[in-house]
């Protein structure tokens, strides 16, 4: 069974093949791909409207399927890369080893937000931002600016808690698991993450940050927890809810996935 | 720029909606900051606007930058009319309530269900007002110029 590790774990060959594959789907514009996908479902996905990807219950399998997507291209470039996952409430600060130059660089710098260390620095012209929202084409990042403070490991408990999956009116106003672990109620934990870090991370584009995938894979992580604790609390809503991605409906973009087939992360990964 | 008459066209239309707001009984108390309304009103409302009352425009230099923001069309008459300089395959102001640009150019922003507001550069944290979420665009943006939308 393919294994998804703590990026704490990793090997300096591990390190070095999962950077190597990112920068190789990026010179062949493969990358690019993920970032405009992710855009279009940011500006796409409303709270009154049709939401697929984020700010609905489908947040969770829409991202592990995209998350799984993005490994196997991954994988196209060198067979036993998986991705490993940034336990946050751990690693919380800018001197974590995930923020060393043998893996994502550093922060930005003071002025301009410019990463200049580390294999996606600006320096080495391997890493252009080319699906941006502003005319900067340098990855930026603020670790720790935008919000002071990562989630802790008792804001995830809480949220673990929780035993309902989602609740009506199935958007960001909603009660349950997914908009708590989402963030855009409670003590706001996939959210704060993303603000932290600064950056493209705050934008719609945010996965021109290699530690995008990172992040969700570590919700993607909690998911599989919060299932394990709660067996018999199943994906809502199951039917004919309008706008909204039901238990057997198929996903856009692949149309041929539904959060069913993806409730069970064991038939494509395990996490150590 | 020698064909701005849309935005003022719109700008035009967005005053007097906002003189209408303001003759209206459930008018904004405070017009500094168009407060969220009450999140049960939204059950009671319908429609994009969602039963939140729409924020006041606004044209204001914030830290050398020009940002402005007015109610969208409800009819959709202008429909991709906006921002013509921004012709690409995705309208910048579809499904939006509200248009805020800096310095002319779009910003996309979107409504939450609990009336707070978010923009494609902060768009994992919420604002109270569209105002707000343009002002803290302009700090994201350290004078960078926004770049029309790209969704493949």
């Amino acid at each position: 069974m393919a294994v998804r590790k703590n990026q704490a774990d990793l090997t300096a060959t591990e390190k070095r093949n999962f950077v190597d594959a990112v920068l190789e789907l990026k010179r062949t514009g493969r990358y690019d791909e993920f970032i405009s996908t992710h855009n279009a479902f940011i500006i796409g996905d409303t709270d009154d409207g049709e939401r697929t990807g984020h700010r609905s219950p489908s947040f969770l399998p829409w991202h592990r399927r995209f998350l799984l997507q993005f490994e196997q291209a991954l994988q196209s470039i060198t067979p036993s890369v998986m991705l490993p996952y940034w336990d946050w409430t751990a690693d919380r600060t800018p001197r974590s080893s995930l923020w060393a130059d043998d893996f994502l660089g550093g922060d930005g710098r003071s002025g301009d937000g410019r990463v200049n260390s580390g294999p996606f620095a600006f320096g080495n012209g391997n890493w252009p931002m080319n699906i941006r929202v502003d005319g900067r084409t340098f990855l930026r990042r603020s670790l720790g600016t935008g919000v002071r403070e990562l989630p802790t490991r008792a804001e995830v408990d809480r949220v673990l808690a929780m035993t309902v999956y989602d609740a009506a009116p199935w958007n960001s106003s909603s009660d349950g698991f997914r908009n708590n672990i989402e963030g855009w109620r409670g003590p706001n934990l996939h959210n704060r993450v993303h603000v932290w870090v600064g950056g493209q991370m705050t934008t719609g584009a945010s996965p021109n940050d290699p530690v995008f995938w990172l992040h969700h894979c570590f919700i993607d992580k909690l998911w599989a927890e919060w299932q394990r604790m709660h067996p018999k609390s199943g994906y809502l809503p199951t039917g004919n809810t309008p706008d909204v991605v039901d238990l057997h409906d198929t996903m856009k973009p692949w149309n041929d996935v539904t959060p069913a087939d993806l409730l069970d992360h064991t038939k494509f990964y395990d996490y150590a | 720029m020698s064909h701005p008459t849309r935005r003022q066209v719109l700008h035009g239309s967005a005053a007097a909606l906002a003189g209408a707001a303001l003759a209206a009984p459930v008018a904004f108390a405070d017009t500094a900051t168009a407060r969220p309304a009450d999140g049960h009103r939204r059950l009671a409302g319908h429609g994009h606007s969602g039963g939140h009352e729409m924020p006041e425009p606004f044209d204001e230099m914030y830290q050398g930058r020009h940002i402005e923001g007015w109610p969208a069309d409800e009819g959709g008459s202008e429909n991709g009319g906006h921002g013509d300089h921004h012709a690409g395959p995705a309208s910048p102001h579809e499904g939006m309530d509200f248009v805020v640009r800096i310095d002319n150019d779009d910003l996309h922003v979107m409504r939450n269900a609990d009336g707070t507001w978010i923009s494609l550069v902060n768009h994992y944290e919420t604002f109270t007002t569209p105002r707000a979420l343009a002002r803290a665009a302009v700090r994201e943006l350290q004078g960078a110029d926004l770049v029309p939308v790209v969704t493949g």
